[in-house]
């Protein structure tokens, strides 16, 4: 009955092509950014801030950027956290070689070396696909991880092997290191994240993502259209391993403080996997959805029974929460297996003829 | 909609494309074996023959998909090297598969402005800012596409992911992203098949209509005999990768070698071989 987009003719193919062409979505995203900049800020407590939203966030575009990859150009990828610790260690050699640059520039420019990085282990996407190019960029994540361990050029020889976060500032407000705060750290995240999205978004409503697609659905085809297929795969794995590598650099630099490599192993690849296939592949909503349902969901279960007054002991507590987040995955990917953005659009439509069934 | 770029400058009459001697083999399999043929400017040529016959690997060696072992191919008055499919696409060569090979995920529109990936030329960074020249561009060219939905009416499903359609409006589909390459060869592979007679009139109509309005070379490979006859100017038959017959419809259609093909062998009568080279 309120989402309905009745009467909102479009005058111009530039209204059409609109990312949110109906009224109801621009006040909706309009609300929801609202929120995050100043209602969660304003009312969240620290932990909220720190141990929820920062994180979530930073998941979130690590999930974009390996949507982009394996939901917009077919490419199954396992390579994610060996791009994302290229951009963390990156981001870390240079704000410790030029100190006096801004933090964010150079978290910023990460992710062109995770780019670099990227599209040089894409290039076996010429030859393969599928199952066997998520093998081929297993190489990646094992090797990369064993330059983090093994090169001690990359932590500045520091002798526990992790790389620690310096201190920096942005006009005159501390934004890393121990003395920033959780609602500097969560607006600069916010501001970063929401940024990258609005550009992947763009980026794939364009002729580029087109081309992605067109190469996922059938590559033949894209072909014939014109399409050579390497340079749009490399772009691809440049374009996603920038959203990992600066996903990397904020995950090192904003929320965790410090990093070993085992921070970047293959458990991260796997998760991030996990959030794109859950939140639905192909889409950057999904990428969100995703990320909350594997990081905010299990903080959320924990948090119910103290919530609720009942008195559970912490490891039941525990236990009850991976059962829960276990069965709550498989009924989601059991009642949608194209994921919760899927879910999110069939709500929406049914939104749209309530109170009729069609 | 937009007549295809001429930028030959070929007449109609001319040759457009020219086979000459080609073989493709696969392993021991001969697909093709010296067939030579050519396509004029503004004709509408089918390529008929039984299953196997090498219709649909000729259309892939014109193509780029397949390179003949031997033989030559001129298009535009130009002996082609060896080529990709993405350059034969960029020469002006557009073509529809048998089996509908859209891009399922995408709607109707997206698919269409696929096929105009070739003339878009703004690059990641207006892409990622998707506004000013990056967003002019795009609407110039959704333009396009909004008069190629026109000409095929289909603008009731311009958002619907083609992967709900049903086959016949696929098959329209897939007919409106090749146009949207304004190829100067349209190559249409079974563009009827499995059609019911409405779907099929339809399709003969836009086929007709291009080749009118346009000007567009086609060149198609069908099995409803009706369907070649009424439409081609010119018929090409293969038959175990050999060419058995090329010529006008009628000449075709009188053929002993073709008529054998096609009902097979009448004992005693199969009279010396025609090849006839009629225009």
């Amino acid at each position: 009955m309120f989402y309905r987009e009745a009467g909102q003719f479009k005058q111009s193919y530039a209204a059409d092509q609109a990312i949110f062409p109906i009224r109801q979505d621009r006040i909706g995203l309009a609300v929801i950014l609202l929120i995050a900049f100043v209602g969660i800020p304003l009312f969240g407590n620290e932990f909220l801030l720190a141990s929820v939203m920062v994180p979530f966030l930073i998941l979130a575009l690590g999930a974009i950027g390996l949507n982009l990859l394996t939901g917009y150009a077919g490419l199954l990828s396992l390579g994610t956290a060996g791009f994302m610790g290229v951009g963390a260690y990156a981001a870390y050699k240079l704000s410790t070689i030029f100190p006096e640059v801004n933090i964010l520039v150079w978290i910023l420019c990460s992710g062109f070396f995770a780019a670099a990085v990227g599209a040089v282990f894409g290039l076996p996407s010429s030859r393969i696909k599928g199952f066997y190019l998520a093998v081929a960029t297993l190489a990646a994540q094992f090797f990369l991880q064993w330059c983090f361990v093994r090169w001690s050029w990359l932590y500045n020889d520091n002798a526990s092997g992790a790389i620690e976060v310096p201190a920096r500032t942005l006009f005159g407000i501390a934004i890393t290191g121990p003395s920033a705060t959780p609602v500097t750290r969560y607006l600069v995240v916010l501001t970063i994240v929401v940024v990258m999205t609005l550009i992947a978004s763009n980026i794939v409503h364009g002729r580029i993502g087109r081309s992605w697609m067109a190469v996922r659905d059938m590559d033949i085809a894209a072909q014939l259209m014109g399409i050579r297929l390497l340079p749009v795969k490399l772009l691809a794995f440049a374009v996603s391993s920038f959203y990992c590598g600066v996903a990397g650099a904020l995950m090192v630099f904003l929320w965790l403080g410090a990093a070993e490599p085992a921070a970047f192993d293959i458990n991260l690849s796997f998760v991030l996997l996990f959030m794109v296939i859950i939140g639905g592949l192909g889409s950057l909503i999904g990428s969100f959805f995703g990320a909350a349902l594997i990081h905010i969901l299990p903080i959320a279960i924990r948090m119910l029974p103290d919530a609720l007054g009942l008195s559970i002991g912490a490891a039941t507590v525990e236990h009850l929460t991976f059962m829960i987040v276990g069965a709550l995955i498989i009924f989601f990917l059991v009642v949608e297996p194209h994921g919760l953005a899927r879910l999110w659009q069939i709500g929406k439509q049914k939104l749209r003829v309530w109170p009729f069934p069609y | 909609m937009r007549a295809p770029g001429d930028k030959s400058g070929l007449k109609a009459g001319d040759t457009l494309l020219a086979v000459e001697n080609v073989s493709l083999t696969f392993g021991g399999v001969k697909a093709i074996s010296e067939v030579s043929f050519d396509i004029r400017k503004g004709e509408i040529r089918a390529i008929i023959g039984p299953n196997g016959a090498g219709k649909t690997s000729m259309l892939n060696v014109v193509n780029g998909f397949y390179h003949p072992q031997h033989g030559r191919i001129t298009y535009k008055g130009q002996t082609r090297a060896r080529m990709k499919p993405y350059q034969a696409a960029s020469q002006g060569i557009a073509r529809t598969f048998q089996n509908v090979a859209l891009f399922r995920g995408m709607s109707t529109l997206d698919n269409i402005m696929v096929g105009r990936t070739l003339k878009m030329h703004r690059g990641l960074f207006w892409q990622m800012l998707r506004f000013g020249p990056a967003m002019a561009e795009e609407i110039e060219h959704r333009r396009v596409v909004e008069d190629i939905i026109d000409f095929l009416q289909i603008e009731a499903i311009r958002k619907v992911p083609v992967g709900k359609l049903p086959y016949g409006l696929q098959k329209r589909v897939e007919l409106g992203r090749a146009l949207a390459m304004e190829p100067e060869l349209l190559l249409l592979d079974e563009p009827m098949a499995g059609m019911n007679l409405e779907e099929k009139e339809d399709m003969c109509r836009y086929i007709l209509d291009l080749n009118n309005q346009f000007g567009t070379t086609i060149a198609l490979i069908e099995h409803d005999m009706g369907v070649v006859m009424d439409l081609s100017d010119r018929v090409v038959v293969l038959e175990y990768g050999h060419k058995i017959a090329d010529g006008t419809p009628d000449v075709v259609k009188a053929d002993a070698k073709v008529i054998d093909a096609y009902l097979g062998i009448e004992r005693g009568v199969s009279g010396p071989s025609q090849e006839s080279e009629a225009t």
